[in-house]
């Protein structure tokens, strides 16, 4: 995946001179995980520009960059990190447009690692898409293949405001496709189909659809046929393909790595209370990590949802109705 | 002399040092230097800091433990920092002074728990009002200050000392802490820890600061620099801070210049802690080869002892994750930890 993301801020630099990448270590080593490795020798040091160790500031720049005109993708190492830049996200990033009636905006993308199972310290596998879907002015974007992270990536850094770009961290190496460098966007605000199923409706992002594809094969060897939606797109949520899947399967399981209490999960269980309540025939359940920080290595594997827990929670929603 | 040249190396700092590179005293010693036993101690502490460095550092690249910060040329600006400190201080460390928190009575056990990625690493000994690991860089530096703010506020003659990075300098965390610690003449005392490098980044890219004690100037605190290879200097800077810190005399700031080229021949000769001081003990005749074979032999146990125990100890229990979130544990964590407990500890997929 690291390498689609990389493919794609290539393409769109080489076409689009306002597009500059700024970030700790982004440009002589080419970012840490190698995101933007060989972008500050084509490019220059102007466009890709090691930044001083500071997030707020990275933000704060990013605002007054995108306001004169530029398209700034800022690298954020990890997520745990992205704390001091809450106050130029959550007071300026999102509401540049709000606040000038349109006269300015903030078409400004940046990248963070998503999640845990690779065994790192503290603060490096936070999963806090809640936290900034909460944030309204701002989309938030998690791919889950790098064909997806391609494709999501190029159509944030051509929209007009400002994305918050998630980017699974276990499947970085893990996990790998042929995609065509061909320049083409993903949509933006929709979510996508990862497999067709009638019996019930399992929606997840980012890693944890590795978990959820295999979970889905497990149930269609015990004959229930699981539909698998990947979310992709955490704010706005594309409630239309959710709202459908539902109606056919009339029951839903969302899994995430996030803690359970005010997560995503509890929007789209919301979403389907709400509009489809006649279609559910089973209460909506929801596979999370626990509600407590992301725990040290050891126990990292346990905090994650398992395939298991997500197949026994597919079992129970099956039983109750 | 002001900034680090690009390759990360510092020129020697004869005047920032109380030994040069060859172990001959520069000027006269401070008065805890002028007897041997002390620098002995010194002498072993650090080489017991070395030993087990070498052995963690061995461990993270065979993967039997997650990232691990290496201490490696910092030894002198730990321990002399360290050394510098009361029982009743506070150290207020980054994630990279583990020679400073082994001094405090921290085991290498525990250590290496915690880079293993294992909670109980965190259930530590030794001086236990100490504030734990701190990774997001610079953070720390304000609960320094607030440490410094409670020993204030009840009267103690207790001094907090921190760790900041020199990547972690271009913070804004470590700027409201000086100016706060100025402020209110808090008793407490960074040590900036400059090897050069935020990373990959150099320190002429993170500041046009000329040197990183210049940031104490706009706080109204004294910044000063010492050569952080020199336990001996160091030791001398940071007791006479935290003595005027305790004293209420308010905050300082020390900038210690480290070498990041510490596998480089030219660095060991020139710049390595345990060289300088060893070759100083040597010439003053006391310490000897069969000695610092046996000191080897005593730290290469310990830490053998360290690693067996943390790749020993039974499984953590998932129950790890819950039961010191809060005080007591709410009902809902009380449901979640029962349903952890049926999946038990799940091994890497």
């Amino acid at each position: 995946m690291i390498e689609a993301i990389r493919m794609a801020l290539d393409w769109e630099m080489s076409r689009n001179r306002d597009v500059v990448i700024l970030g700790q270590d982004a440009g002589a080593t080419g970012g840490f995980f190698g995101a933007t490795a060989g972008l500050q020798e084509r490019f220059g040091s102007d466009r890709v520009q090691d930044t001083p160790l500071a997030e707020g500031m990275i933000v704060g720049l990013c605002v007054g960059m995108a306001a004169q005109g530029l398209r700034p993708v800022a690298e954020i190492p990890f997520m745990g990190f992205i704390f001091p830049a809450l106050d130029q996200i959550v007071n300026h990033l999102s509401r540049m447009r709000a606040r000038t009636q349109g006269r300015l905006c903030c078409p400004v993308v940046i990248r963070v690692p998503h999640g845990g199972g690779t065994g790192a310290p503290e603060h490096h596998s936070e999963c806090m898409e809640a936290l900034l879907a909460h944030i309204s002015g701002i989309r938030v974007v998690c791919p889950s293949s790098p064909a997806r992270a391609y494709g999501l990536l190029l159509a944030s850094v051509r929209d007009p405001d400002p994305v918050i770009f998630l980017e699974p961290r276990r499947s970085y190496r893990s996990e790998r496709e042929e995609i065509s460098n061909d320049g083409r966007a993903a949509p933006l605000d929709a979510c996508h189909l990862l497999r067709a199923g009638s019996d019930v409706t399992l929606v997840s992002w980012g890693a944890m659809i590795i978990e959820t594809m295999k979970a889905a094969e497990i149930l269609a060897a015990e004959e229930v046929s699981a539909e698998v939606v990947d979310l992709s797109s955490i704010s706005p949520i594309d409630r239309e393909t959710i709202l459908k899947s539902v109606g056919k399967t009339g029951r839903l399981v969302v899994a995430h790595e996030a803690a359970a209490n005010c997560g995503v999960g509890a929007e789209v269980a919301a979403i389907v209370a709400e509009e489809s309540w006649g279609d559910l025939k089973a209460p909506v359940r929801r596979v999370t990590g626990y509600d407590t920080p992301v725990p040290l290595a050891r126990l990292e594997r346990s905090y994650i949802p398992s395939v298991a827990r997500i197949v026994d929670a597919v079992r129970e929603t099956i039983k109750a109705g | 002399m002001n900034c680090p040249d690009p390759e990360g190396s510092f020129p020697d700092l004869p005047d920032l040092g109380r030994l040069d590179a060859d172990g001959r005293p520069i000027g006269v010693l401070p008065d805890f230097a002028r007897d041997p036993a002390r620098l002995t101690e010194l002498y072993r502490f650090m080489t017991r800091v070395r030993v087990f460095d070498r052995r963690a550092c061995a461990l993270q690249r065979e993967g039997r433990i997650g990232t691990y910060p290496s201490c490696l040329g910092h030894e002198a600006t730990h321990v002399g920092s360290a050394a510098a400190l009361a029982p009743e201080d506070c150290l207020v460390p980054s994630y990279r002074e583990c020679g400073a928190m082994l001094w405090r009575g921290v085991s290498m056990t525990d250590v290496l728990l915690y880079w293993a990625g294992d909670e109980r690493g965190n259930r530590r000994g030794g001086a236990l009002h100490d504030l734990p690991w701190c990774i997001p860089v610079g953070t720390q530096s304000l609960h320094a200050a607030g440490v410094a703010m409670a020993f204030r506020a009840r009267g103690e003659q207790r001094g907090a000392l921190t760790f900041i990075g020199d990547g972690a300098t271009s913070q804004g965390a470590f700027y409201e802490a000086l100016n706060v610690a100025g402020a209110r003449q808090l008793p407490v005392v960074f040590v900036v820890v400059n090897n050069g490098w935020a990373l990959s980044t150099s320190v002429s890219s993170q500041t046009a600061a000329k040197t990183l004690a210049d940031k104490a100037l706009a706080a109204g605190i004294p910044g000063s620099r010492v050569d952080g290879n020199d336990v001996i200097a160091v030791r001398e800077a940071v007791g006479g801070a935290m003595v005027r810190a305790r004293a209420g005399h308010g905050a300082s700031l020390i900038e210690a210049l480290v070498s990041s080229r510490m596998g480089d021949e030219h660095a060991v000769h020139r710049l390595d802690p345990l060289v300088r001081l060893r070759r100083y003990l040597r010439r003053l005749g006391a310490w000897d080869d069969v000695e610092e074979t046996a000191l080897s032999a005593e730290c290469e146990h310990e830490v053998d002892g360290a690693v067996h125990t943390c790749f020993n100890l039974s499984p953590q229990p998932t129950d790890a994750m819950f039961d010191y979130l809060f005080a007591s544990v709410p009902r809902h964590l009380e449901r979640q930890k029962r349903r952890a407990r049926r999946y038990g500890q799940i091994a890497e997929s």
